[in-house]
C-alpha cells in the first residue's frame, strides 16, 4: 500500500523529467500550445455565456466569470482522466523494456494537467478583474482546495489508467460519463438555483464541494468553512486510497497485458 | 552472496488472444448474464522451476530456441515481470539492454532524449550531464544530436540507445540479442564496451542465438528448453549438447516432411504436376534416403554416405528402361546427375515390382539444402515417371567452405627460404 508512494518518491527525478517532457511536447516552439490551453476554456465560457445569458436570458451577475471558476478546474479533472486512459498504454514500450513502477505514468499525467491548470490561472484572474471581482484572504483557500482535488484526480486517474489496459473501450465510455458528470456538477449553474428537492442529487456528487469552494473563494470572496475543507480532504483521501488499492491489484498484470 | 540468484522460478502468462472480455461492455454483459468470466483463462507456462546462480564477475549465456523462455527470464531478472513461484535475487544496479532507446520521444532532440533515457535507466541528472559528451561521442552523433530523433536512421537510434545504456554503468548488465545492430565498426565498439565491463568485474547475462558468441564470451551457459533448464554448465559442453539436440530435431522434422511429400505422391499416382510427369508404364512408388541400412534420414553431414532406394512398379512391360537420379542445389543448380544408360549398367528383368538402389559413397557437398530428382524413362528419353524436385535433404558442415562440392584435397606449405 505505502510502496506505491515510496516508489513515486524514489523515482521523483524520472517523474519530473517526464512531466517536463509532456509539457515541452505541448508547448514546444510556439505559443500555440499555451494559446490552446487558454483558448479552449475561453471558448467554452463564451459559448455557455452566449447560450445562458443571451439566448435563455439568465440574469445571473458576472456569469462568464462564474463559468470560468468552474470550467478551469473541470478541464484539469477531465483532461487528466482522458489522458489517463492512454497513459500506461502509451508508456507500454518503456514499461516492457525498463523496470520502473507503472504508477509513475498516470501520476505524470495528473501533474502535467495540474500544471496546465496553473498556467491557465492568470487568465482566470484577468477575467475576474475584468468583471470587477475583488480579491481577499479567501484566496488562501485555493492551495488547500487544489491539494484535495489533486488527491481526488490522482485516485481516479490511477483507476482509469489501470482498467484501460484490460478494457480497451474505456475512452468512449468515459466520454459519456464525463458529459453527464459535467452537467450534474454545479459548474454552469450555482447550487442556489437548484430546487430544494434536487439538492440531494448534488450532494451525492463528489465533485460538488470542490466547485462550490472554487466559486466561493474566487468569485464571492467568502471564506470557505472548515467543514467544507474536511469534506474535500476526506473525499480526496478516500478516492486516492481506493485508487491505490485498485491499482495495486492490476499492477503486475499491466506490463504483461499492455 | 552472489549477484544473481534464481530459485525455483516459474512464470505463467495469460493467453491474450483468447481473452473473453477485452471490452468493459462485454465484461458487464457477461456479469449480468451470470456468466463466469472464465475463472481460469488459458495460460502459457513460460518458465518452470528455473534455478541457477551467477557468481560475481561472471558472464552467463542463455541459449535455447525461440519461445524457450529466454527473454521472459531476462525480464524477470530486470524486475519487469514478477515470478509466480520462486525467488529472484539481483544485487546491485541492473542495466537492461532489452531494447535500445526505450522511451525515446520522436519529437525531441537526441540531447533531450539522452536525459530522459538516462533517467529512465537510473542515472541522476548530474550523472547524465557528466557523461553527456561521452555518450554523444560514443554514439557518433555529434552532428545530429540537436535534431529530433524522428529524423534518425534505425542505426543512429540504436547507437544512441546503446550509448546511453552502457554509460548508465550498471553492476549487472542484461543483454538481449541487441548487438546485431549498427554497422561493423559500431558492432565492434559495442563488444569492446562489453569486454570492458567484464574486465571491471561486472556481471553480465547474455541472451543470444549466436552460439559462437556465447562460447567465446560466457563463463557458464544455461540452456532453456520449453521453459525448463535442460542443462547448464561449461559453455562448450552445453553448447555441443544443444547443437546435437537441435540437429536431432531438425532431422526428425526433415523425415516428417519427406513422409508428407511421399504420402502426397503415393495418394495421387496418376496426377501430372509441374514436379511429376510421365506415362507411368513404370511407376516410381517411393523414394527414400538412408544413412545406414535401416535409418531413414534427410539431414547429412558433408562427406557421409547416402543410399537412395527407389521403389518401382511395372504396370505395362516396356522394351527398354533407364533409371536416373540428379542432385540439385536449392537455387536450381544441377550439381550432379547420372543414369543407368550413361554408366552402361545392364538391367535384369524388372519383374512386377522392385527396388533400385544407388549408393553415394561420399556426399561431399558444402552446407545447404539440396533436391533429389529421380526418373525412369525409355532409352530415347520418353518419360515413364519423372519426379522433379520433390525430395529435399540438408547437408551440414562445420566448415565455412564455398562453392558446390568439396574436392578431396590436402595442403602443403613449404617455405623455401628460412627466416634468418
Amino acid at each position: 500500500m505505502t510502496t506505491i508512494f515510496q516508489e513515486l518518491l524514489a523515482y521523483r527525478v524520472l517523474i519530473q523529467t517526464l512531466v517536463v517532457r509532456d509539457l515541452k511536447a505541448r508547448y514546444r516552439g510556439s505559443t500555440l500550445g499555451l494559446l490552446w490551453t487558454l483558448l479552449n476554456p475561453l471558448l467554452h465560457m463564451a459559448i455557455y455565456a452566449l447560450v445562458f445569458s443571451v439566448y435563455i436570458r439568465n440574469e445571473m451577475e458576472r456569469y462568464p466569470a462564474f463559468l470560468l471558476c468552474g470550467i478551469l478546474p473541470w478541464t484539469w479533472l477531465s483532461s487528466a482522466l482522458f489522458l489517463g486512459t492512454t497513459a500506461i498504454i502509451e508508456g507500454g514500450s518503456m514499461l516492457k523494456k525498463v523496470f520502473f513502477p507503472p504508477q509513475i505514468l498516470p501520476t505524470v499525467t495528473v501533474i502535467a494537467t495540474f500544471i496546465n491548470f496553473l498556467l491557465s490561472l492568470p487568465l482566470l484572474f484577468g477575467v475576474l478583474l475584468l468583471f470587477g471581482v475583488t480579491f481577499g484572504w479567501s484566496l488562501l483557500a485555493l492551495p488547500l482546495i487544489m491539494t484535495a482535488q489533486f488527491a481526488l484526480t490522482l485516485g481516479l486517474t490511477l483507476i482509469i489508467s489501470a482498467v484501460s489496459v484490460r478494457y480497451r473501450d474505456i475512452p468512449p465510455i468515459l466520454g459519456h460519463v464525463l458529459t453527464f458528470w459535467f452537467f450534474l456538477t454545479p459548474i454552469i449553474y450555482p447550487v442556489s438555483s437548484v430546487p430544494e428537492r434536487f439538492r440531494a442529487l448534488l450532494s451525492f456528487n463528489p465533485a460538488t464541494p470542490f466547485f462550490v469552494a472554487y466559486q466561493e473563494a474566487l468569485l464571492y470572496n467568502r471564506l470557505v468553512p472548515w467543514e467544507a475543507f474536511g469534506v474535500m480532504i476526506g473525499l480526496g483521501g478516500v478516492v486516492l486510497l481506493v485508487g491505490v488499492l485498485i491499482f495495486e491489484r492490476f499492477r503486475w498484470s499491466l506490463v504483461e497485458e499492455v | 552472496m552472489v549477484p544473481i540468484q534464481v530459485d525455483g522460478v516459474s512464470k505463467r502468462f495469460r493467453r491474450q488472444t483468447v481473452q473473453p472480455s477485452t471490452t468493459l461492455k462485454s465484461a458487464i454483459v457477461d456479469f449480468l448474464r451470470g456468466r463466469k468470466v472464465s475463472e481460469s483463462p488459458a495460460t502459457f507456462q513460460a518458465l518452470k522451476d528455473v534455478t541457477f546462480a551467477v557468481p560475481s564477475g561472471h558472464t552467463l549465456g542463455i541459449i535455447g530456441r525461440n519461445g524457450s523462455g529466454k527473454s521472459t527470464l531476462l525480464k524477470l531478472l530486470a524486475g519487469i515481470y514478477r515470478p509466480d513461484h520462486g525467488k529472484i535475487g539481483v544485487r546491485g544496479k541492473v542495466g537492461a539492454l532489452l531494447e535500445l532507446g526505450a522511451g525515446f520521444h520522436p519529437e525531441f532532440s537526441g540531447r533531450e532524449n539522452i536525459l530522459i533515457n538516462g533517467i529512465v535507466l537510473g542515472l541522476s541528472k548530474r550523472e547524465v550531464r557528466q557523461h553527456l559528451d561521452d555518450i554523444i561521442r560514443f554514439a557518433e552523433l555529434e552532428e545530429f544530436i540537436d535534431e529530433p530523433v524522428k529524423t534518425y536512421s534505425v542505426g543512429m537510434y540504436m547507437r544512441l540507445g546503446f550509448s546511453v545504456a552502457v554509460h548508465a554503468d550498471p553492476d549487472v548488465l542484461l543483454v538481449d540479442e541487441i548487438l546485431a545492430v549498427g554497422d561493423e565498426g559500431f558492432f565492434q565498439k559495442c563488444y569492446d564496451k562489453l569486454a570492458a565491463f567484464r574486465r571491471r568485474g561486472k556481471t553480465i547475462v547474455l541472451v543470444s542465438h549466436d552460439l559462437s558468441t556465447v562460447s567465446r564470451w560466457c563463463d557458464t551457459v544455461v540452456w532453456l528448453e520449453n521453459g525448463r533448464i535442460q542443462d547448464q554448465g561449461m559453455p562448450q559442453r552445453v553448447i555441443d549438447l544443444y547443437r546435437q539436440h537441435v540437429a536431432a530435431q531438425e532431422a526428425e522434422v526433415a523425415v516428417g516432411e519427406h513422409l508428407r511429400i511421399a504420402a502426397e505422391v503415393s495418394q495421387a499416382p496418376e496426377v501430372e504436376t509441374a514436379n511429376r510427369w510421365g506415362s507411368r508404364e513404370v511407376e516410381i512408388v517411393s523414394v527414400k534416403m538412408f544413412h545406414t541400412s535401416r535409418q531413414e534420414r534427410y539431414v547429412y553431414q558433408s562427406g557421409e554416405s547416402v543410399r537412395v532406394v527407389v521403389h518401382y512398379r511395372v504396370h505395362h512391360p516396356v522394351p527398354d528402361t533407364v533409371f536416373g537420379i540428379a542432385l540439385m542445389r536449392s537455387d536450381g543448380l544441377w550439381c550432379y546427375g547420372t543414369n543407368t544408360a550413361v554408366e552402361d549398367i545392364s538391367l535384369p528383368p524388372l519383374g512386377e515390382e522392385g527396388n533400385v538402389e544407388i549408393l553415394l559413397e561420399r556426399l561431399d557437398f558444402v552446407a545447404g539444402t539440396y533436391y533429389l530428382d529421380v526418373a525412369v524413362h525409355a532409352l530415347d528419353g520418353y518419360p515413364y515417371d519423372y519426379h522433379h524436385g520433390l525430395y529435399s535433404f540438408t547437408v551440414k558442415s562445420d566448415l565455412q567452405e564455398v562453392g558446390v562440392c568439396r574436392i578431396p584435397h590436402s595442403w602443403a606449405i613449404k617455405p623455401l627460404v628460412a627466416v634468418s
